[in-house]
Order: structure tokens, then sequence, then C-alpha cells
């Protein structure tokens, strides 16, 4: 048995009946990364030793009978723009190289409370800014399918160690599509929960009316489980919504009999890989002969909502990203006059390119003149995007789409073109802008071998709908059981 | 539309950012593009719409206005760039 093809409700299974140890699992993982880090680079930093000495610990607590939890001993991966006390958090930038955080997220003292085993920090594109992972400032991410190929971002990190069996899931963080895409372009589930289901404490703000903490994991039920731990109201989130506790399991019925599921026409229009189409075409037609009322409508959004994502995003984001400044954290530039000086050094030196370009574009459309003409219009854009989706959900339970326009592309293909890199958000920037929740699962491979995924978007709170309706497909598919990641 | 190089680095000063020469016209052409296209939302039928500034219910969120201490100053410290004894270390400013 490989340890490390379990899903984690397979690895618990396993420690249930005593057929493993949660030393076992651990030592299983370490190997893995030992040997398929060097293909994939998905981490910024290993936390080997640690995980070591906290399962020797744990393994003693367990034996004799002071911890039963479901999850002791079950290891994960962080994305490193989530805080973790006493280890680095560098979102992947120069900027924080050397940052270690004083205090946990929110979603890390739960991980914590749950006795998980943290294997590691996952690399991203620099401050959570790209959807190929090119942009880190350490490393290039490979596709475990293809190491030519890129794992798709901004958790391109998270996306490709669960994709290669280096962490049984992992916490990423989507601001306009950074889970869900990179899970289509690895072939693992993503999900991106409902703003305000999970707390944003601790999450390195990016653009914080958008930004969302969700889990990437082998299966959907290990998605459900994963949510379960993570969501929750917070006090220090003031964004996070005061609501009963679910159990997100519960929902996996595998029938979808009478449910109505929309299809809009302008996501499966212009720019839209044919493949894609033809997988995607279908899938539909399997919901239907699973029972599942089909209609096609119209949703002409996606345009604008690109356009109102990258002004809003980039807008919060000179705005969050303005704390850099050499003083109390993060890099600073050996030499200086004066303050001003060292600000400005320190700045341009320490962000990366995309970093500056997004700030620069932020600061323009929030720039005297340009308010109006931009942020005004695109917070106005944001209203439509919502109306638009409100008025869907009035009539059908589920929104299914493509998650990404192509399968994963080559490494270096889109990195000198920021705006092309941009219009690959086309399918997933509406649903931060409107605040849903969406999934990504993989239901096929493309011609280059490549996974090929789907979007489910519900509207808000309804993860249990999207979750099932995720669920049904995957069990109809077997996908995991079918196609494996070659490292080729 | 077309960026200057005096906007960019106008728009970068605001940022404190510096621009290095060569790479203005990179920025300029770059941000010509992005504008170009984001420029389709005052295409949008949205005029007698409001705006919406979050994705949450607009209500407020009060809490009481307790002081909590956080104890661990060294690990708060032990980021900054440069310090003396328990403060952050900046250049002279008058």
């Amino acid at each position: 048995m490989d340890i490390t093809e379990l899903t984690v409700h397979e690895l618990q299974e396993k420690l249930k009946n005593k057929e493993l140890t949660i030393t076992e699992i651990t030592k299983a993982y370490i190997d893995r990364i030992n040997e398929k880090e060097k293909d994939v680079d998905a981490f910024v930093t290993i936390l080997t030793e640690e995980a070591l000495e906290e399962t020797k610990n744990l393994q003693k607590k367990v034996d004799n009978g002071e911890i039963t939890g479901n999850f002791a001993g079950i290891p994960i991966g962080i994305k490193d723009n989530i805080c973790t006390k006493g280890i680095k958090t560098t979102c992947s930038s120069k900027m924080l190289e050397n940052f270690v955080s004083p205090y946990n997220a929110t979603v890390m003292e739960k991980i914590n409370s749950e006795n998980l085993i943290n294997l590691g920090k996952l690399n991203m594109d620099e401050f959570a800014m790209g959807g190929s992972t090119e942009y880190s400032y350490f490393k290039k991410t490979k596709n475990p399918w293809n190491l030519k190929k890129v794992p798709g971002g901004s958790s391109g990190g998270s996306a490709a160690a669960v994709a290669a069996n280096m962490v049984p899931w992992a916490l990423g963080s989507d601001t306009g599509g950074s889970i869900r895409q990179p899970a289509s372009f690895c072939g693992v589930v993503g999900l991106k929960p409902t703003y305000g289901l999970v707390s944003r404490y601790g999450l390195v703000a990016f653009a914080s009316s958008l930004d969302q903490i969700g889990s990437i994991t082998k299966d959907v039920r290990d998605c459900a489980m994963l949510l379960n731990i993570i969501a929750g109201y917070d006090e220090k989130d003031t964004t996070s919504e005061d609501m009963p506790k679910k159990d997100y399991t519960e929902c996996l019925k595998n029938d979808v009999k009478g449910l109505k599921i929309g299809v809009p026409k302008e996501f499966f229009g212009e720019g839209i890989n044919e493949e894609v189409k033809t997988r995607l075409e279908k899938i539909i037609e399997e919901y239907k002969n699973m029972g599942a009322e089909i209609e096609e409508f119209s949703l002409d959004i996606a345009q604008y909502a690109l356009a109102t994502y990258y002004i809003i995003a980039c807008a919060e984001a000179s705005s969050n990203l303005g704390r850099f400044d050499g003083i109390r954290y993060g890099y600073r530039t050996p030499e200086f006059t004066n303050l001003k000086e060292l600000y400005k050094k320190s700045r341009s030196e320490g962000f990366g390119e995309e970093v500056k370009r997004r700030i620069i574009l932020g600061t323009y459309v929030l720039s005297s003149g340009y308010y109006d003409a931009y942020y005004k219009k695109a917070q106005q854009v944001r209203t439509l995007v919502m109306n638009e989706f409100s008025k869907a959900f009035e009539k059908y339970d589920v929104i299914l789409t493509p998650t990404a326009p192509t399968g994963a592309f080559d490494i270096g293909e889109k990195s000198n073109n920021p705006l092309e890199m941009y219009l690959a958000d086309i399918c997933t920037v509406s649903v931060n802008i409107a605040g849903l929740p969406a999934i990504s699962i993989p239901v096929g491979l493309n011609s280059e071998g490549m996974p090929v995924g789907m979007q489910l978007i519900g509207n808000r709170f309804k993860e249990e709908t999207i979750l099932n309706v995720a669920y049904t497909m995957e069990q109809k598919l077997k996908f995991r059981e079918k196609y494996k990641p070659e490292f080729k | 539309m077309k960026i200057s190089k005096e906007e960019i680095l106008h728009i970068a000063n605001l940022a404190d950012l510096n621009i290095k020469e060569d790479e203005i016209e990179k920025y300029a052409l770059n941000l010509q593009d992005i504008l170009n296209f984001a420029n389709i939302v005052n295409n949008a039928p949205v005029d007698d719409l409001d705006i919406t500034i979050g994705a949450n219910e607009k209500k407020n969120v009060f809490r009481k206005d307790e002081i909590k201490v956080f104890e661990d100053n060294e690990a708060l410290l032990q980021n900054a760039p440069s310090k003396e004894q328990n403060m952050f270390k900046i250049p002279k400013v008058l």
C-alpha cells in the first residue's frame, strides 16, 4: 500500500482500524517529499524535523489515549501567505523572505487544535498575484502532470503538492480564482468558500473584499472535511459571519435528481478552448442522465467582471501593500539617506515586477481624475454582477462553467504578457466579485494529457449544494482511479 | 488612451516606488494595455446602480473598545530590520 496515494478519509479509516500509525504516515510523506520535491518545487519551507518531532509527541499521546480526535496526526501543507507562528511566512516575496509571524492565522489555530501536522509552507505567486506560480521570488513550481507546464496559481504550490502526493491536502487562498484554477490545472479538488465563511485573520491581505481561504484536496469528501475544520465565525475578522456550525460531509448524497443546473452560454463562448467545451458538454449530458434539470441561460457579465476584478483587486492591493515600508518588518534597503528614500528603495527592491505593476495600476485607478472613471464604475459593476447572480439563483441551484478557458499552459508562455495572463481568469473572478462559493473538480484530460476542470458556483453559503453536485459527478467519473500524474 | 512617462513617474511616486529609466516604457505600455481592456466597465449598464464595496450584508460590526495586551514583544521586534532596545529604529526625521 502506498500511504501517500490515500485520501484523508481513507487515512482516518486505516488509523481507526490500526492498519497504520501516524508515525508511518508522517514518514511516508517525508519520503515522498524527498523524492518528488526536486521535480516539482512546491515548497518554500519544508518542516521535516519539526513534523517528525511533533509526530513523536503526538504518537505518545494517541497511544495512551490522551488524544482521540479524528484528525490527530494527519499531515497538511499551508500556502505561504497564511501566518504560522514561529515559522517563516514569505508570500513568496523577497520583501518577506525572513518574516516570522508573531501569531497564528485563525485557520492555523483551528488546524493546530485538531493536531494536524504541518509539513511545510507552499509556493505561490508573489503576494498571490498571478495565475501560474511563475511570479514567485524563490522558484517556479512545476505541474506534476507535465513538468514543463505551470501548476496554475496563485496557490500553485498547494495544488501541485496535493497532485504529487507530497501532502494529503492543503490550504490555499482565492482572490480571483487562485484555488480553483490551480486545482483545475493539477487535477485536484479546490473550494473557494463564500466570502465570510472562513476567517481571513492572519491571511496576508491582497484584496480584502475578495480574499478567502479554502481547501485543496484529492477528493470532494476531503474537501468537505477540511471545510469543517476551517469554517466559522471569528471576532478577529469582522467580515466573518456568525452562523451555526455545519457538518459539510452530511450533504454528500450522490444524487442530483430534480436539481436545477444553469449553464451560462457566455462562459462557453469565444476564448474557451474547444476541448474544454466538448468535455464539459459531455459532463452536462451526464448530469441530465442522472436526473438533474439543465437549462442554458444568459449571464453576460464575464468581461465586465474581469475588468472590474482587476480594478478593485489592484486598488485594494495598492492600499494593503502600503504597510511594507522597511520599518517594522520585511526587507530594508541597505543604503539610504532619509526616510522617504528608505521607503521607496525598500519597496522597489523588495517587490517583484508583477506586484509593482499591480500597485501602480491600483494607485492609478484610485488617483485624482481617474477614480470615477475606473474605481467607482467598477464598484457599480460589482452591484450589477451580484444582481445578475441573484437573478440566476432564483431559477437555479447551481451554475456550471469551465474553471479555466484552457488546460495548464507551458512555463514561460504567458509570463511576459500580463494582460494575457489576466484573461485566463475569465471564468473564476466573477465568483469573488459576488462573494459566492465555487468548487473545481477534475472531469477528464485534454489531448495533451492535462486535466480539465469543471466549476460549480453556488448561492451564498450554499456550499452543501455545490459539494453534493461535485461529489455526485466525482463518483460517476472516478477520475482519481483512472488517471495519475506522471511527472514527465 | 496613452500613458505618458510623466504619468508613470507621478503614479510611482504616489505609491512610493522607484521606476528605473529603462523600465518606464514597459510599465507604461503594460498599464495602457490593461486600462484599455478595463475601460469596458464604462460600457456596462450600471447608470442607476449603487456602488458595492463588499460581498457581505451591509451592517455595522461593533465591539467593545478594550485593550488586549500582546505579550510577546520579542516576537514582534524580531522582524524589525533595525531596532534599538525595544524600539524600531528609523533614520532621523527632523
